[in-house]
């Protein structure tokens, strides 16, 4: 099948190129995996004037750990996180969260970093960067702008991404302490489905926690109330059943096509306990 | 307009003008006339246009025709020897009967053709991971994991005989 829209292709050949061709075509789209933006295009949600291809610019595929902080560029796909020996040794969550999302096919082309521009609700990738506390470097032609990942959803596939700006990598600092954490993801079939829910958690050996639910909100929320509560204490059975209660003011979840808020609602209780308790047994070694 | 692009289909170094708004999937299709790359859901999600890109299997349907030039393009049609008739996963397949209509084996096949090159005798987790992404809907699967898994079985067997 055709794209009925007709576009203009433009491969950006360094950063400052790809500045001036989105300054010179205001209505563009860049372009990295494309698995969201041709989509898009085809169903005709997006009308782009141009089409800026950002693959050729050097330095935005890698993934690097240095001076105990790790970046992931732009261009850096779901399968190299997967596949990245640093991520698994010291970021598992990131590699956790890739490897539900969609398929092997998917994700040889996707990158996290597009998954967070098109900032679906229902994206993969924002529970475990809000857990990890990511930072989005972002550059346009007037220098360049950290934003953190809990400012930088905005709303249903809005960012802070400004117009004229490119994202550059995310970044992550490694966590100073000993620490387990779990993710888990709701859908309707194992294998290749969108979220109906996700959550992250992180727990160190100083009883801090962190905990964010993807799906079941505008943007993916960080539950500070249930931080707040976990705290300093010993994970115990009553502290869950009393997490679990607070659930429900942190989300607020929609009833559509994959399933009711009812039911998303109930889930994000059960998954949150799994994964406390996933989180504290790795913490233990287990 | 029309801009030509040079890329490597099968082993071949092709040229092709292709439209800006031409699907990588289409242009396989119509212009180079490899036809095993089949055109479903148009967005992803059935996997029969799966090819390989630079050694690794993607949705044709989601790319850009003009992405590949200077790349390595592969279809169903380039993945044998030339000595061969079929690869030993085709025949594996044959030979099981795993395919009723057929619409959905260039994708499975193009799936399962990089998880065999990386790893010759996958788990049945394995199997199942690399086709999540293509559907098919007249087996239920079970004749082409089956398939796969007597495959990896001989692979594994050839291995440790040869030890």
């Amino acid at each position: 099948m055709p794209i009925a829209h007709e576009f203009k292709y433009l491969k950006a050949k360094s950063l400052k190129n790809a500045f001036a061709l989105m300054e010179k075509h205001p209505n563009y789209q860049v372009l990295a995996g494309g698995t969201d933006l041709i989509c898009a295009i085809k169903e005709g949600m997006i009308s782009p004037e141009a089409v800026i291809d950002i693959k050729g610019l050097k330095g935005l595929s890698k993934i690097k750990l240095s001076n105990g902080e790790l970046s992931i560029g732009s261009l850096v796909s779901y399968s190299e996180i997967i596949e990245s020996r640093t991520i698994k040794s010291y970021f598992p969550l990131l590699k956790e969260a890739a490897e539900k999302v969609a398929s092997c096919g998917i994700r040889n082309r996707a990158t996290m970093v597009g998954n967070i521009c098109s900032a679906v609700p229902c994206l993969d990738a924002g529970a475990p960067l809000m857990v990890y506390e990511a930072t989005v470097v972002v550059e346009g032609k007037d220098g360049e702008r950290l934003i953190p990942i809990k400012e930088w959803f905005v709303g249903p596939r809005k960012t802070s991404l400004k117009a004229g700006e490119i994202v550059k990598e995310v970044r992550i600092k490694e966590p100073a302490l000993k620490h387990g954490i779990a993710y888990d993801k709701l859908s309707r079939y194992e294998g290749e489905d969108l979220a109906q829910a996700t959550v992250a958690v992180y727990l160190d050996e100083q009883n801090n926690y962190r905990i964010s639910f993807g799906s079941v909100a505008p943007v993916p929320v960080r539950a500070s109330s249930i931080e707040n509560l976990l705290n300093g204490k010993a994970l115990s059975a009553e502290l869950i059943a009393q997490a679990k209660i607070l659930v429900a003011q942190e989300i607020s979840p929609i009833t559509d096509i994959r399933a009711t808020k009812e039911f998303r609602l109930h889930m994000c209780e059960v998954m949150m306990e799994r994964s406390l308790k996933r989180a504290q047994m790795m913490l233990g070694g287990k | 307009m029309k801009t030509q692009i040079a890329f490597t289909l099968n082993n071949e170094l092709r040229k092709m003008d292709v439209e800006t708004n031409q699907t990588l999937a289409d242009a396989l299709r119509y212009l180079m006339g490899t036809k095993s790359v089949k055109c479903g859901c148009e967005r992803g999600d059935c996997g029969s246009c799966t090819i390989l890109f630079n050694g690794k299997s993607v949705r044709s349907c989601l790319i850009l025709a003009l992405e590949a030039d200077g790349q390595e393009i592969t279809t169903l049609e380039g993945i044998k020897k030339p000595e061969e008739e079929m690869t030993p996963l085709q025949e594996k397949l044959l030979a099981n009967n795993s395919f009723q209509c057929g619409f959905c084996a260039s994708g499975m096949i193009m799936s399962l053709t990089p998880l065999l090159k990386k790893n010759p005798s996958p788990s049945e987790e394995e199997i199942k991971e690399a086709i999540a992404g293509n559907l098919c809907r007249c087996t239920g699967y079970e004749p082409i994991i089956s398939a796969v898994k007597e495959l990896a079985k001989e692979n594994r067997q050839q291995k440790e005989k040869s030890k």
